[in-house]
């Protein structure tokens, strides 16, 4: 773990990788008194810190684990009828694109942080299946509710957007909505079980 | 149901104090620009300082008080007018039921606030009644025909000096997370020159065009939590200065960081203004 100061009210620690990340920022949520703890896929940002070099030393005791996944799990139904599930069954060595939707529901899944838009929330789930790569060139318009991978990461689109991840398929779930309580379905630290609809 | 927005110019938007405790959703903080001037708008009516005004974009805007308001314009210094007759910028005027209120053409600067005693009192989001216009939280950019209620004014209008600061300097810099991806010696390359702004700046940043600032390394950066003021370089070498609609993350390193005390400047540069940079802590 390395603490890197960020201006005179905020630090960013490294731990590596997402899970990691995770397991911090949840376990800071309460303990250390920042406006903003904010995981991402290698380190998390502590911002609004009255003084940034007492960092490290509150982070001390955190047991450098990743999260057990707690919570109830949200089903999430995905009709699996993207564009991009060719490339993907290829990436991941399946027989054919209709194998990936029992590939992609066969694992529950954890959202490791949200980012990109409000309430687009990036799920690991697969470490063992090769990473999947960006389309090489953008769609301009990527439809809201598309479930979309890349890298490790299923993502899904809470509104419409441009994006570069390949689309497997599509769900009618409300990813985001700000007058609901809470506005984030899935916020970090969410167990999530993709169903085939 | 107070004000009627006739026409918004080229961009006004409702803004307090921002959005914060929602990153970790991907939810920008927005915010006014020029914190200080909608501050001063704020205290001038008698409003506390979380209170909403409305931010205007170089052109102004028109409005009808549909009841009688107090209110006062500060930020970019501007004609401002009810029915016709003018009034001063900075200084509380009421506005009768029906009057035309006026904010003209920013003579400096960029953005303007008009602060109504009681604030813009449209339902908040999340905390706030700001517009982030980068991923549309909160109410959208006005539009001619919109009507913005008014709270309840608390008190009388406060009489203050509303002096501007005289020649401002270079914006201090604090060095930032990946300073070392630009080389041992990035923020003297970033503070020995000069920056332009470009015309495509924004509430989400000001894009700075300049002398590239070449990486010293290669490779990517995996997306990682950035912060307001945060100096970001992408692969071109052109920097991007984050301002308050800014992404809650981002995949391109940040060389340096300017405390948010000194960005309210960034709110009134105009494209092709210069900038410069010093290291905070050292003499300016």
């Amino acid at each position: 773990m390395q603490v890197i100061p960020v201006g005179p009210e905020a630090a960013l620690v490294e731990v590596g990788e997402a899970d990691a990340a995770l397991g911090l920022a949840l376990w800071a949520r309460g303990r250390v008194p920042a406006t903003e703890i904010v995981p991402a896929a290698r380190t998390v940002l502590f911002d609004g810190l009255a003084d940034p070099v007492a960092l490290a030393g509150q982070l001390a005791d955190w047991p450098g684990e990743a999260p057990t996944p707690e919570g109830e799990v949200v089903e999430v139904p995905v009709l699996y009828d993207g564009p991009d599930l060719a490339t993907v069954a290829e990436t991941w060595g399946l027989d054919g694109p209709d194998q990936v939707a029992g590939r992609h529901t066969e694992q529950e899944h954890l959202v490791a942080f949200c980012g990109f838009a409000p309430g687009f929330s990036y799920l690991t789930g697969h470490p063992a299946l090769p990473e999947v790569p960006r389309r090489d060139t953008p769609r301009a318009r990527v439809a809201p509710g598309s479930v979309a991978l890349a890298g490790p990461f299923t993502g899904i689109y809470p509104s419409a957007s441009p994006g570069g991840w390949q689309i497997v398929g599509r769900t009618e779930a409300t990813l985001w909505d700000p007058t609901r309580e809470p506005a984030a379905l899935l916020p970090p630290g969410t167990r999530v079980r993709f169903v085939a609809a | 149901m107070s004000l009627l927005v006739v026409d918004p110019g080229a961009l006004s938007t409702v803004q307090d104090l921002g959005r914060l405790g929602w990153a970790h959703l991907g939810v920008p903080r927005a915010g006014a620009l020029d914190r200080p001037a909608a501050a001063l708008a704020n205290r001038l009516v008698g409003n506390p300082t979380e209170a909403a005004v409305i931010e205007t974009t170089m052109t102004g805007l028109r409005l009808t008080a549909e009841r009688g308001h107090w209110f006062v314009v500060t930020g970019a210094p501007c004609p401002v007018r009810v029915d016709g007759v003018p009034a001063g910028h900075g200084q509380p005027t009421w506005a009768p039921a029906g009057s035309a209120v006026e904010v003209g053409a920013a003579e400096t600067g960029v953005r303007s606030y008009v602060a109504v005693a009681g604030g813009i009192a449209v339902p908040p989001v999340l905390g706030s009644r700001s517009t982030d216009t980068l991923a549309g939280v909160g109410p959208p950019r006005l539009a001619a025909g919109d009507r913005l209620p008014v709270g309840t004014p608390l008190g009388p209008p406060q009489a203050h000096d509303t002096p501007r600061p005289a020649t401002p300097g270079p914006l201090r810099v604090h060095p930032g997370p990946r300073a070392d991806w630009f080389g041992p010696d990035a923020l003297d390359r970033l503070c020995d020159a000069d920056w332009s702004v470009a015309a495509d700046s924004d509430r989400v940043g000001l894009r700075l065009r300049g002398e590239p600032l070449v990486r010293a390394r290669g490779g990517e950066l995996a997306s990682e939590g950035m912060v307001l003021g945060s100096v970001q370089v992408p692969p071109d070498g052109q920097p991007v200065l984050f301002l308050a609609d800014h992404p809650v993350t981002g995949g391109y390193p940040v060389v340096a960081v300017v405390p948010a005390d000194d960005l309210h400047r960034c709110a009134q540069l105009r494209p092709g203004d210069l900038l410069r940079f010093r290291r905070a802590g050292l003499p300016a």
